[in-house]
């Protein structure tokens, strides 16, 4: 390629990276700085981030160190446990047989289009018949749902558990179940860790099903805290820089088990791209 | 392969959640869009559910704020899906070039986003349109330029930005997966055939990843057409945005503030049929042009 070729590309990269970039460094940036000197927009302040991290964990009694757990309980044992019962669902579709398989595949299909605005009045009243409304569970039990895992697993299914295996462990004698939990399961493993990142994503970022569901603060996850704490900055600007230092712990997690877990996802995101 | 029971037992778990929170809600929210309450008389006694047959739904389309919402967000979905798409997928052609610099890199970075819950992409932004708060007014302004990105026309264009910076890095990554699957023997051809490399990005490798371009284009559809989280945390902050900007924020305002289930009921039975409706569309008419 030509040079001016080979400089555009470069450069096109390079202001798409920038772009990407400057938010988040944007952040970082301002969670090192007080409220005065977020208005002055210096570039950079008086170093106040250990003071923001001291009046985040201390606003509104340690509000923002609940959410954080909450958030934690949500996400990581909701993705876990989603990824689970997807993974199970998606093997069973895979390697058995039976009448209008393929309809009921539909059907877990057309769960994937269904938006989640849709389910949330009905949700909502379903919880309140059944007194569930403002606990851990109204938020807990409908993140588990991922139809689109249930599709992921099916390939994952067919493309890492030979069926060979699975008739050599019959003929081992092991039962079924015990087939599925001893051996296809373990190669199902980087399956589970794309399904994992991918529900944690969902639940984390979680936050019309939280504010329909929640009125009580302490139940909150982080991404309803801020939200709520940013209405509360309109009007006492106090709280912007401890939206901001929340904001940026808030990040950390996902961007934790990305990087954590990066050579898992990649091979999972290919396999469900190329089908 | 037998076992019936160990194939029953393995399903189980999704299909009762399938059941609790997908069927019966879907079924409820039909069921609820033709029923609302009555009071009885002058006002006195307990509520009465009644059936009102379709006059949630004619209540639903001819209320010009539902209407204007819906126009919102195929406006916003005009001027967002192509632009996502074709963002991602040039972005992903040319890191795939070959010659781009700091390729893992690049797409790390690009990636980057996704991995920032929504609500707080939203807040990050929102306060870079923020003026006082903002680097980027302050640039503008040091060249004289005087910009308000929650203004009454700038503010669907600030929507759409928040949404291209959150997912675009995600959608390049499946495109550029996409892209490495294509046989590389297909590529040498075309190059012995004369064509260089931005014929060979276009005719060649674009056409190879059409059923990824084909996903992404219906995933963000869906997606788009949900609009909610971005618009509700702007209108924080701007009066530009109305309690029922999207069709979202209509059921949302319908169901919690106004307290009238039917109506809720009915436009989120609207807002699920045109979901359908035009995913279906967009298939069939891909679907059309591949034959």
């Amino acid at each position: 390629m030509t040079l001016l070729g080979r400089t555009t590309v470069n450069v096109v990269v390079g202001i798409s990276v920038l772009y990407t970039l400057l938010p988040v460094m944007w952040l970082v940036l301002a969670a090192t700085k007080d409220v005065d000197a977020l208005f002055r927009s210096d570039l950079f302040g008086d170093f106040s981030f250990v003071e923001n991290v001291k009046n985040l964990l201390a606003m509104d009694k340690g509000l923002y160190g609940r959410w954080y757990v909450n958030s934690l309980l949500y996400a990581v044992i909701g993705a876990a446990a989603s990824a689970f019962i997807s993974i199970a669902a998606g093997y069973a579709f895979d390697k058995y047989s039976f009448r209008h398989k393929e309809k009921l595949f539909g059907l877990v299909l057309a769960g994937v289009m269904v938006p989640q605005t849709v389910l949330a009045l009905p949700l909502y009243l379903m919880a309140s018949e059944a007194g569930l409304v403002n606990t851990f569970w109204a938020v807990f039990i409908p993140a588990l749902f991922n139809p689109f895992g249930v599709y992921l697993g099916r390939i994952f299914a067919q493309g890492y558990v030979p069926d060979e295996v699975l008739e050599a462990a019959r003929i081992d004698g092991a039962g079924d179940l015990a087939t599925y939990f001893k051996v296809a399961l373990r190669m199902l493993g980087p399956a589970m860790v794309t399904l994992f990142l991918f529900q944690l994503t969902t639940i984390w970022n979680n936050f019309f099903l939280p504010m329909v569901m929640l009125s009580d603060q302490k139940l909150y996850p982080v991404s309803l805290g801020l939200y709520q704490w940013n209405s509360s900055a309109t009007v006492s600007p106090e709280y912007y820089p401890v939206v901001i230092m929340g904001s940026l712990f808030a990040v950390l997690p996902l961007i934790l088990a990305f990087m954590l877990l990066q050579r898992f996802w990649k091979a999972g995101m290919t396999a469900g791209a190329v089908k | 392969m037998k076992g019936k029971l160990a194939c029953a037992i393995l399903m189980a778990p999704f299909f009762l959640l399938l059941v609790t929170v997908f069927l019966i809600p879907t079924g409820t929210a039909i069921w609820l869009s033709f029923f609302a309450a009555d009071q009885p008389g002058l006002g006195f006694g307990p509520e009465r559910t009644v059936f009102v047959g379709l006059r949630s739904y004619v209540a639903v389309l001819s209320d010009p704020t539902f209407l204007n919402g819906l126009g919102t967000v195929v406006l916003y979905c005009l001027i967002y899906i192509p632009l996502m798409v074709l963002g991602a997928l040039v972005l992903a052609l040319l890191l795939d070039s070959g010659v781009a610099k700091l390729r893992s890199w690049a797409q790390m970075s690009l990636y980057l986003p996704h991995a920032v819950p929504g609500i707080i992409a939203a807040l990050i932004w929102l306060y870079l349109y923020t003026p006082g708060l903002s680097p980027i007014i302050d640039l503008f302004a040091k060249a004289d330029i005087q910009i308000n990105f929650l203004g009454i026309h700038t503010v669907l264009p600030s929507i759409v930005n928040i949404a291209l910076w959150s997912n675009l890095g995600y959608n390049m990554v499946i495109f550029y997966a996409a892209l490495q699957a294509v046989p590389r023997e297909v590529l040498e051809a075309s190059v012995v055939d004369g064509a260089g490399p931005v014929k060979q990005a276009v005719r060649i490798k674009t056409p190879l990843v059409r059923g990824a371009i084909v996903t992404v284009g219906i995933f963000t559809l869906i997606w788009a057409l949900q609009l909610f989280t971005e618009p509700v945390l702007l209108s924080q902050s701007t009066p530009m945005i109305s309690a029922r900007f999207s069709p979202s924020m209509y059921i949302y305002d319908a169901a919690f503030t106004r307290n009238n289930y039917g109506l809720a009921a009915a436009a989120s039975v609207i807002l699920l049929a045109f979901t359908i409706a035009l995913s279906y569309g967009v298939t069939r008419w891909t679907n059309r042009k591949a034959a």
